[in-house]
C-alpha cells in the first residue's frame, strides 16, 4: 500500500548486501512497479511474492542486470552497481526459469562449464553435489534423456558448486518432487544460516527453520515474517 | 560471508571451458557439423553443371564459386552459434559470469570457426580442382580462406547475437551479416584470381589481414553488447 522505506537502520548499521531503492518498470504502458524499497542483508531468506504478471521474475532479471529498462539505484554492499559489476557477479548466483542445462551435454559436462566460468570444481565435487540433490549415479547421463525435475536438479546442483553469496531463484520449485522441494528448502536455510542470502519467487509456502521475509509486489513493501 | 567466497577461476580456464563445451556439443551433433560442408560440397558441384563443363569456363569462375559457397556455408551454419544456449538459458548464465564477455564470446566464435571454417579451409583443394583452378592458385585460394572465413564466423556472430531474441529471423540475418561480409568475399576472390595470373598478392594479403585483425578486436565487443540486449 504505502512506499514505505524499509531500511533496515538496525544490524548495528550494516552495509546490507543488495540494497534496491526508487525502483521503477514499467511493461506495455503497465506499471509493474514504482518507487520499490528494499534491503537484503546477509542471512536474509526473502521470498518475492505477487500474482500472475505482477512483475517477480522482471524484478528478480533487473536485479541481476539482465533487464536494463528500469529506473532507480541498485547497491551491492554499499557501492552502486554499476561500478563494480565484476564483484557483484562474482557473489551472485542466478538460476531462472530456464535452467541453463544443455540437453545434449551430460549432467557432469554441464556443471563443470557453468562451474568454469565462477570456481574450480573436482568432478569428486561435482559428484557430491549431485548426489546432494538426488542425482547420485546421474553424472554421465545425457540430460535430453533427464526428467524436466532432474534437469531442474542439475542446475540446483549449482548451488553446491558455486561459492555465491547472493542466490536469485526463479521458481525454483515448478517441477521438483516432494523430496526435491524438502532438498531445497534445506540448501535455503544451510545458505542463510552460512551468511548468505537468498532472493526467490515461488508460489509454494516455504517451510524453512529460519526467519522468512517477503517482499510482496501487490500490496508494494518488504515485512517480516 | 567471508566463509563463502571462493577462489575465483581465471579467465583462461573459463576461456578454455567454454571453448570446451561448445567443441562437445559441435561435435555430438554430427547434423550441425556435416550441414554445412555438405552444403559446401553440393553448391560447388552443382556450378560444372548449371554453367557448362568446359574446363576453361570453369577456371573463370573457379575463385568467386568457391568463395562465395564458403560465405553462404558459413551462414547456414551461424544460427547454432547462440540460439541453443538462448533457448536453454545457458546463455544467461554466460552474460553473469564475472568473466570479461569478450573472451567469452570469443571463446564460442573460434569453436564455431574449427567446426564449420576450418573444414571449407581443407576441402577447398578438392573443390578448386572438381572446377579446374590452375593449380598454384591452390595455396592462394586456401590461405585467403583461412584468413578469410574466422572473419564470416566473427561478423556473423554480430548479426546472431542481434537476432537470437527474434522468433522468426527468416531473412534479417543475411541482411544484417552479408553487408558486413561482402567485403571479404571480394577480396578473397579477386585474390585468387589473380594468383593465377601471377599478379603479386600482397595487398590482398594485407586487406585481409587487416579485415581479420578488425574483425577479432572488435566483432566479440559488438557480440556481446548485443547479446545483452537480446535477453533484455
Amino acid at each position: 500500500m504505502s512506499d514505505s522505506h524499509i531500511h533496515n537502520p538496525d544490524a548495528s548499521g550494516a552495509v546490507p548486501l543488495l540494497r534496491a531503492h526508487a525502483l521503477f518498470c514499467e511493461r506495455d504502458d503497465r506499471v509493474l512497479f514504482s518507487g520499490l524499497d528494499f534491503d537484503v542483508q546477509a542471512g536474509d531468506l526473502m521470498q518475492v511474492q505477487g500474482s500472475n504478471g505482477s512483475g517477480k521474475t522482471t524484478l528478480l532479471r533487473i536485479l541481476c542486470g539482465l533487464n536494463g529498462s528500469y529506473e532507480g539505484e541498485l547497491y551491492w554492499r554499499g557501492v552502486p552497481i554499476e561500478e563494480d559489476r565484476e564483484g557483484f557477479l562474482a557473489s551472485l548466483l542466478y538460476l531462472g526459469h530456464r535452467v541453463g542445462v544443455n540437453k545434449i551435454l551430460t549432467a557432469r559436462e554441464n556443471l563443470r562449464w557453468s562451474c568454469a566460468l565462477h570456481s574450480p570444481v573436482t568432478d569428486n565435487d561435482i559428484e557430491t553435489a549431485l548426489a546432494r540433490v538426488g542425482l547420485a549415479g546421474y553424472a554421465d547421463v545425457i540430460c535430453r534423456n533427464m526428467s524436466a525435475g532432474q534437469q531442474q536438479r542439475v542446475s540446483l546442483a549449482r548451488l553446491l558448486l558455486n561459492p555465491a553469496t547472493l542466490w536469485v531463484l526463479d521458481e525454483p520449485f515448478t517441477t521438483l518432487d516432494v523430496h526435491g522441494v524438502r532438498t531445497l528448502e534445506s540448501l535455503l536455510a544451510e545458505h542463510v544460516l552460512a551468511g548468505g542470502a537468498v532472493l526467490v519467487t515461488t508460489h509454494h509456502p516455504l517451510a524453512v527453520p529460519c526467519t522468512l521475509r517477503r517482499l510482496n509486489l501487490d500490496t508494494r513493501g518488504a515485512n517480516n515474517s | 560471508m567471508t566463509a563463502l567466497a571462493g577462489p575465483q577461476v581465471t579467465t583462461f580456464t573459463a576461456f578454455r571451458a567454454t571453448l570446451r563445451r561448445d567443441l562437445l556439443i559441435a561435435l555430438t551433433r554430427r547434423n550441425d557439423l556435416l550441414n554445412p560442408l555438405m552444403f559446401f560440397l553440393i553448391v560447388v558441384s552443382l556450378f560444372p553443371l548449371g554453367v557448362s563443363s568446359d574446363p576453361q569456363e570453369l577456371t573463370r569462375i573457379a575463385a568467386g564459386t568457391v568463395w562465395v559457397s564458403a560465405l553462404l556455408a558459413s551462414m547456414l551454419s551461424l544460427d547454432n552459434l547462440y540460439r541453443a544456449d538462448y533457448e536453454d538459458g545457458s546463455l544467461e548464465q554466460l552474460l553473469l559470469s564475472p568473466q570479461p564477455l569478450y573472451f567469452m564470446v570469443l571463446a564460442k566464435n573460434i569453436a564455431h570457426w574449427l567446426v564449420s571454417g576450418l573444414p571449407v579451409v581443407l576441402l577447398a583443394p578438392l573443390l578448386a580442382y572438381m572446377l579446374y583452378l590452375p593449380a598454384d592458385a591452390y595455396w592462394t585460394l586456401m590461405l585467403t580462406l583461412l584468413l578469410g572465413t574466422p572473419v564470416l564466423s566473427l561478423f556473423g556472430s554480430i548479426g546472431v547475437a542481434l537476432t537470437v531474441g527474434l522468433g522468426s529471423r527468416g531473412l534479417i540475418l543475411a541482411v544484417i551479416v552479408l553487408p558486413l561480409t561482402v567485403p571479404v568475399l571480394i577480396i578473397g576472390a579477386k585474390a585468387v584470381a589473380d594468383a593465377s595470373l601471377g599478379v603479386s598478392l600482397g595487398m590482398h594479403y594485407a586487406l585481409l589481414g587487416a579485415l581479420l585483425a578488425l574483425s577479432l578486436s572488435l566483432a566479440p565487443l559488438a557480440s556481446a553488447a548485443a547479446l545483452k540486449i537480446s535477453v533484455n
